[in-house]
């Protein structure tokens, strides 16, 4: 039932996308989100999508994947650019719809956001598509590693990002069978009026929470036997390895920010 | 009332690239009243086809028919209540879906979502926590208080509060220990004669299938395979093993007698008691025979 779900999901495959070291490609999204920002014209913001495009097809990632990702999103998307459609006042009068006026401007600016969110969910869900969720934290903690000199607990933080995203699916199997016994004793939530429905999520949580406490006091005794105890001299099992092609791929991102600087109206 | 499966299909998340079909088109008529076992290795489509035989999941091709219901691939059915009130599943470690407060409440849950009233309802829970052998006390007992085998034994009571015609049942006793494994299996023979249940157990033990069944099915690789009585299935050692199934210990055993005696015996002993006394009457008979 809940099978379809794209989120968080790692396809995998064997393309330069896939292949870049995962602090690059951290570093690579949130340099990507910054530098989005520069573009204000037409000339810029087709740069930007041509620019996705291309990363879309070095990853080889098939298109599906990406439309799915952009679904969750697509009403934030289309309400954005109906946001701005009707609200800027700028350029001449496009539509007199005889309540409110549509400029040309409103219109223009609606595009370009509706571009901008494109982009950046496109590039995100590239992320969590080429790259395991486990080297996203491994990454996530090496880059954060300076911050340990202010006392931030990295490692427990990047631990309890991977213990998360490791029982996300098995959270997810376990909602299912839940969902599928107590719809066997005629609880459905999934037809009838919303609040038949609210009632029948009572029968799901409360199952689903009593075997999540279960499981974390269950792993933490496994953690406690194994003698785990902290990352304090851990050493690291899958190495992240930076090359001369992780610093390319920046490169060639601060590339196209210094074209959309020049661009830029 | 008859549960026919016509050239089912089923694909999971079918549509997307991460489709995986389970079931190739299966046949299975499962008759009223009849006790049937469907065994197959892990991954065989055990789980898939149960979870069709009270629409949680709807082929997509081919027909399942339950009683006057008929589901069909593609076609949107309108009412599944009165299908899944008289079919009742108990699911592989059933104690996972308790969430009352109390025994009594958890166990009345089913009944009453399908329209029974209050008090025939509490009166179904009070019956049948007497009927598992539970103390009396149990019912205002929180269910995350008890013990794993007790908590089963609830989950059970409250499949079986919904009085169903059908009875399903998911491995049943995995993770109980052999007392209450038996107690069980026993409880739902009798109830399958009784109260003149279908019954239908998804099992891994060749044991239980040879001693309670009197229809088994082997599914392999989503394909339903073989389908008989006990006798003509288990009588197919080589099969069985293509399949990568074990024979019943009481089979087993009667095989090594038969190499090691050279005689054989007319029929197949599907428990180890029949086998025992088929057994101690050849020894007599010898016996007999050298005086």
């Amino acid at each position: 039932m809940l099978e379809k779900m794209i989120f968080g999901r790692y396809i995998p495959g064997d393309s330069i996308v896939h292949r870049i070291d995962a602090r690059a490609k951290l570093i690579f999204v949130f340099l990507f989100i910054a530098i989005v920002f520069l573009a204000n014209s037409w000339i810029t913001y087709g740069l930007l999508i041509l620019f996705t495009l291309f990363i879309v097809r070095l990853s080889g990632i098939r298109f599906y994947f990406i439309v799915m990702g952009l679904k969750p999103v697509l009403f934030l998307l289309i309400f954005t650019f109906l946001l701005h459609t009707f609200f800027t006042k700028e350029g001449t009068v496009l539509l007199d719809l005889g309540f409110t006026e549509i400029y040309t401007g409103g219109v223009i600016q609606g595009v370009f956001i509706a571009i901008r969110f494109f982009v950046l969910v496109v590039m995100t869900t590239i992320l969590t598509l080429t790259t395991t969720p486990i080297s996203i934290t491994d990454a996530l903690e090496l880059l954060m590693n300076p911050l340990k000199k202010i006392k931030m607990p990295v490692h427990e933080l990047a631990l309890m990002m991977s213990i998360s995203l490791r029982f996300i699916p098995t959270l997810m199997d376990e909602t299912d069978k839940i969902m599928k016994a107590q719809m066997a004793r005629g609880s459905d939530m999934t037809t009838g009026p919303f609040k038949e429905r609210l009632k029948a999520v009572v029968p799901l949580l409360i199952p689903l929470f009593v075997s999540a406490f279960k499981r974390a006091e269950d792993l933490a005794t496994a953690m406690e036997v194994r003698g785990y105890k902290g990352g304090e001299g851990r050493t690291r099992f899958r190495q992240l390895d930076w090359k001369m092609r992780d610093t390319g791929a920046i490169i060639v991102l601060l590339g196209l920010a210094v074209a959309l600087v020049l661009l830029r109206s | 009332m008859d549960i026919t499966l016509r050239q089912v299909s089923y694909a999971y998340a079918a549509g997307t690239p991460f489709e995986k079909r389970a079931l190739h088109e299966v046949d299975l008529t499962i008759p009223t009243g009849s006790y049937q076992a469907i065994i197959g290795h892990t991954g065989s489509g055990k789980s898939t086809v149960l979870q069709h035989l009270n629409a949680i999941l709807k082929p997509t091709a081919g027909t399942v028919t339950i009683g006057e219901k008929v589901l069909e691939a593609g076609v949107k059915p309108k009412e599944l209540k009165s299908v899944r009130s008289r079919v009742g599943i108990v699911f592989q470690f059933p104690e996972h879906q308790l969430f009352e407060e109390t025994v009594e409440k958890d166990i009345m849950f089913g009944p009453m979502n399908f329209g029974v009233p209050e008090e025939e309802a509490r009166r179904r829970a009070h019956e049948l926590v007497g009927l598992l052998g539970l103390p009396e006390g149990t019912l205002q007992k929180s269910p995350f208080d008890l013990s794993g085998g007790q908590m089963r034994r609830v989950a059970i009571a409250g499949v079986l509060a919904m009085d169903p015609d059908v009875l399903v049942l998911d491995e049943p006793t995995a993770g109980l220990d052999p007392r209450g494994r038996k107690e069980i299996m026993n409880l739902f023979a009798r109830l399958h004669e009784e109260k003149n249940l279908t019954t239908i157990l998804v099992t891994h033990s060749m044991e239980d299938a040879a001693r309670y069944a009197d229809r088994v099915a082997i599914m392999h690789s989503g394909r339903c395979v073989v389908e008989g009585t006990p006798q003509e299935v288990f009588a197919q050692d080589e099969l069985l093993r293509d399949f990568r199934l074990e024979l019943p210990q009481s089979v087993k055993l009667q095989r090594e007698f038969e190499t090691i005696t050279g005689q054989a015996f007319p029929v197949l002993y599907l428990t180890e008691e029949t086998l025992a006394e088929a057994i101690a009457s050849h020894f007599e008979q010898e016996s007999e025979g050298t005086r």
